[in-house]
């Protein structure tokens, strides 16, 4: 058994009675601060995480738990309060399961992304459920007079040997009166039975049947539309309109310009400024404010260079400079290649790469480059907002309620305490989510209407006023010795507007004359996380790279890999290696075993192989390629992925089979270019998107199986889908590909 | 503005819309019924998609004025508890992720399942690409499709 103290002096957990009887346990804490390591990058303040969320038993012993994170599909919903029940010691078909309520100044950010929400919340959710169940049973105890420890429980009943037995319902008044216990004991991994067991999504049957659950089917009586014409390009602002006749148009309420900031507003962390001033379109119904969008007559001109002024968390405040400029995609990748040749900063340095570079027998150099990336979720961003003089309701889609609340106080100049912040369901996120601007624009508009208005993006708003994927580029050297030994590598990397390389990532650690270095160029096109960001780059990159050195090595790429691993774990090179080795390894054997990698049956196939490292976890693939009707697709896919403790087994396949799905299509097709600053993909006709026929036929999921704490999931396979696909590619039609999306041009061999 | 009345899941409405109104934001806005989905506006993603007279149509660019006397059935009204053989199957393979485009998908396939309901692979492929999924659950609802093509009262 493993003893959980009470997670600090700012914990606290209170129990009270609620309406009707019966037990509610509310809970908060500051989350463990290794196990976010990733909103630690994120520039997050020390302190930065209070979370809440709450479990309620009635007396005929229904149970409800409260999810704290919102949900974009990655179905927390079911698995967070898996975790409560484990502990609680309910039957999971009692459990009722609802999105919680926002509190950010009780309870901080309840954040969607990083791959973070299980993880975060591994040790607090199940603390919650076993502290509930020691109070049942301390309630069972008093009231039949016997030792607590003589109390066991099962699926929700309380029992003695004696005979006396309860169900938890039963307890749950007298439960709430019960001191909080400070320290209670948590199972061990080999006890659980709701954990590890595969369950149903809770909202499965809402999903099938239609029922309004995301943003954009929030309605409210005397509920406005509104939408919002931005410049029809990046670099560009607005200059003047006229509205005079689609004002006139039947079911127009207003049409007017709003600025999404005031001169010299300080923007939070994850405020963007993509386009700060626009014209806003108000009416009754969603058809009647399309309409009359298209009848405004507008003067657009460029802008001059902006400063925007960044309030980051912990209080660092950055100043940056926003280009004035109308880009256009073939020059900017043209502009990155001569930065590339350029010193650039440098992150990490072992050995002496110059001198393994100086005596290298062959060197290989390879240039790999992205466009960005549009995220294209099924829902377009929207937002529900009714603001009052006193106080304010927003609802919708949100990765990042917490980020969005203290800038909503201010552009409102409400207190936080004012303002409800409604969690709906999410049609799809994928990072977009975690940047609020078009919460911003919904009160706004709201403000100024004094009515309840819900914003809607069409698909071209979405997709031309987006948080991209940002532009990236890497050159790859490695230095082999006359015995075709691994000598030297180094990797310098760049991108629009930011360096996507990683300082301490595999191979670093493994070499022992390393070098990495990166550089980046400021633009006015917005980015922002991407499944997996920099990740879902450098995975392509680097593991295309490295099967092109163990090409020219002679050697099999698992065992390459293998090899390069298993000297990084006896003898790491350097320091901050952020990787562990040993589980890196154990994705590559499973790999290995699960595809019958090197197995004379398998000789035939056109295969490429691929692993990383992020969010803590590791996943790796071997892709089946095959021609079909004249063009390369992935048959059959192997996935084997080292996440820890899976939660919920057949809804983690499903989110990585996704993954494996999401990357073949980003991979082969995705990418948003610009010319003069228009973005020249708008819609689905243009921007092509993965369908059905173009998805494997299978993709295997394996699991590592071991009892450390969950790491991430829902981020780590998207990016080793890229990097094996390219080389599945190079077995299919011998041709290496460098450049994404791998249906674009390639550079000449 | 101009009075229709349609049939709706098994019940005749009226509406006073524009004549051009798509029927996608009729149900959504007029008749309150937000099952059906926006996704695209040019029939190219397939979250809006509705059964017309049983037929898989995309609901974002058919103007009401269109629709007739034809029966429109909606994700609402294609069963009220998920008794259909298709969502039954969708909840039996877990497929739904974020569940924006389940909707749409559950209709082309119940659709496709009426119509043909021995598809082959090849079919399924055919009567489902004009839907996407940007979480990428295509092989679930394939198997989905093919789990409810096996139980025999598949309307």
């Amino acid at each position: 058994m493993e003893n959980i103290k009470s997670q600090s002096r700012r914990d606290f957990l209170k129990s009270s009675a609620i309406a009707g009887g019966g037990l509610m346990l509310s809970f908060s804490w500051f989350s463990d601060a290794k196990a976010a390591d990733k909103m630690a990058q994120l520039n997050l303040a020390e302190t930065w995480s209070e979370l809440a969320s709450y479990i309620k038993i009635t007396p005929d012993n229904v149970v409800k738990i409260l999810c704290p994170n919102p949900e974009f599909g990655q179905n927390v919903m079911t698995s967070l309060p898996m975790m409560v029940a484990e502990e609680l010691d309910v039957d999971w078909k009692n459990v009722v399961v609802e999105m919680g309520t926002h509190d950010n100044v009780k309870y901080g950010p309840q954040f969607t992304g990083g791959s973070n929400s299980v993880r975060m919340y591994w040790k607090p959710l199940r603390n919650a459920g076993a502290t509930a169940r020691q109070m049942l049973i301390e309630a069972a105890a008093q009231t039949w007079s016997v030792p607590a420890s003589e109390i066991t429980t099962k699926a929700g009943v309380l029992s003695h040997s004696s005979g006396k037995s309860a169900k938890y319902g039963e307890m749950s008044i007298k439960a709430a009166t019960i001191a909080v216990p400070k320290d209670v004991k948590l199972k061990s991994p080999k006890d659980f039975s709701i954990v590890r067991n595969s369950k149903k999504n809770s909202e499965g049957t809402k999903v099938v049947t239609g029922k309004p659950l995301f943003g954009i089917d929030y309605k409210v009586d005397g509920m406005l539309i509104a939408m919002i014409q931005h410049p029809p390009a990046f670099g560009m602002k607005l200059k003047s309109f006229d509205a005079t006749a689609a004002k006139k148009m039947a079911g127009i309420k207003d049409i007017f310009s709003f600025k999404l900031y005031d001169d010299g507003f300080e923007q939070g962390g994850f405020d963007t400024r993509t386009f700060n001033e626009m014209i806003a379109i108000v009416g009754k119904s969603t058809w009647e404010v399309m309409n009359a969008r298209k009848k405004i007559v507008a003067q657009w001109e460029p802008i001059s260079e902006t400063k925007e002024t960044i309030s980051g968390f912990g209080g660092r405040k950055t100043v940056n400079n926003i280009p004035a400029r109308l880009e256009t995609t073939a020059k900017q990748f043209e502009l990155m290649a001569e930065m590339s040749k350029k010193p650039a900063n440098q992150i990490r340095k072992d050995g002496d790469p110059e001198t393994a570079f100086k005596n290298a027998t062959q060197i290989i150099e390879r240039t790999y480059n992205a466009p960005f990336l549009a995220h294209n979720t099924m829902e377009p961003m929207n937002f529900f907002a009714h603001v009052q003089d006193d106080k304010a309701l927003v609802a919708g889609p949100l990765q990042a309620p917490g980020w969005m609340e203290p800038t909503l106080a201010k552009l409102l100049n409400l207190p936080a305490d004012k303002i409800e912040i409604q969690m709906t369901r999410m049609g799809g996120g994928f990072g977009r989510r975690a940047y609020g601007s078009y919460v911003y624009e919904a009160a706004r508009i709201s403000q100024k209407m004094k009515a309840p208005v819900k914003l809607i993006y069409t698909r071209e708003d979405d997709m031309t006023y987006g948080i991209y994927r940002p532009m990236y580029t890497a050159t790859y050297r490695a230095a082999l010795d006359a015995n075709k030994n691994l000598i030297g590598f180094h990797v310098t990397g760049g991108g629009i507007p930011e360096n996507p390389i990683h300082a301490n990532r595999f191979p670093a650690g493994a070499v022992d004359n390393y070098l990495a270095d990166g550089w980046e160029i400021p633009s006015n096109i917005t980015i922002g996380a991407f499944r997996a960001p920099r990740s879902n780059f450098n995975a392509a990159a680097e593991q295309s790279f490295l099967d092109e050195v163990a090409e020219a090595m002679g050697k099999d790429p698992i065992e390459m890999r293998l090899e390069l691993l298993k000297k990084a774990k006896a003898n790491p090179v350097g320091k901050n290696n952020d990787y562990d080795a040993s589980r890196y390894i154990g994705v590559l054997e499973l790999l290995k075993e699960k595809s019958g990698w090197g197995k004379p049956e398998n000789a035939g196939k056109k295969r490429g192989v691929a692993a990383y490292f992020c969010h803590a976890s590791y996943a790796g693939h071997v892709v089946d390629m095959v021609i079909r009707d004249g063009q390369p697709y992935v048959e059959h896919v192997t996935s084997a992925v080292d996440c820890g403790v899976v939660v919920n087994p057949d809804a983690a396949r499903n989110m990585v089979q996704g993954a494996v799905v999401d990357g073949i299509g980003n991979s082969f097709y995705g990418g948003l270019t610009h010319k003069d600053g228009v973005s020249e993909q708008n819609n689905f006709h243009n921007y092509r998107m993965i369908r059905h026929n173009e998805a494997p036929q299978k993709i295997d999921v394996h699991f590592v199986e071991n009892d450390i704490d969950p790491t991430g999931l829902g981020e780590p396979p998207f990016p080793p889908v890229f990097g094996a696909v390219a080389n599945a590619l190079f077995k299919t039609t011998g041709k290496r590909y460098y450049n994404q999306p791998f249906t674009a041009e390639q550079p000449k061999s | 503005m101009a009075k229709y009345n349609l049939k709706v899941n098994g019940k005749t409405r009226q509406v006073d819309v524009d004549p051009s109104t798509p029927i996608l934001w009729v149900l959504r806005d007029h008749l309150n019924m937000p099952g059906t989905k926006f996704g695209c506006g040019m029939a190219q993603c397939g979250a809006c998609t509705i059964h017309l007279d049983g037929n898989a149509t995309r609901s974002c660019v058919l103007p009401v004025s269109a629709i007739g006397k034809s029966a429109i059935t909606t994700i609402e009204g294609l069963s009220e508890n998920a008794t259909h053989p298709v969502q039954k199957a969708w909840l039996e393979h877990d497929v739904a992720q974020c569940g924006y485009c389940q909707g749409g998908q559950i209709m082309s396939a119940s659709a496709l399942l009426k119509s043909n309901p021995k598809p082959t692979d090849e079919d399924i492929d055919n009567a489902m690409s004009g839907n996407i999924c940007r979480c990428g659950t295509y092989l679930r609802i394939k198997e989905a499709i093919k789990t409810a093509a096996k139980t025999s009262n598949a309307k």
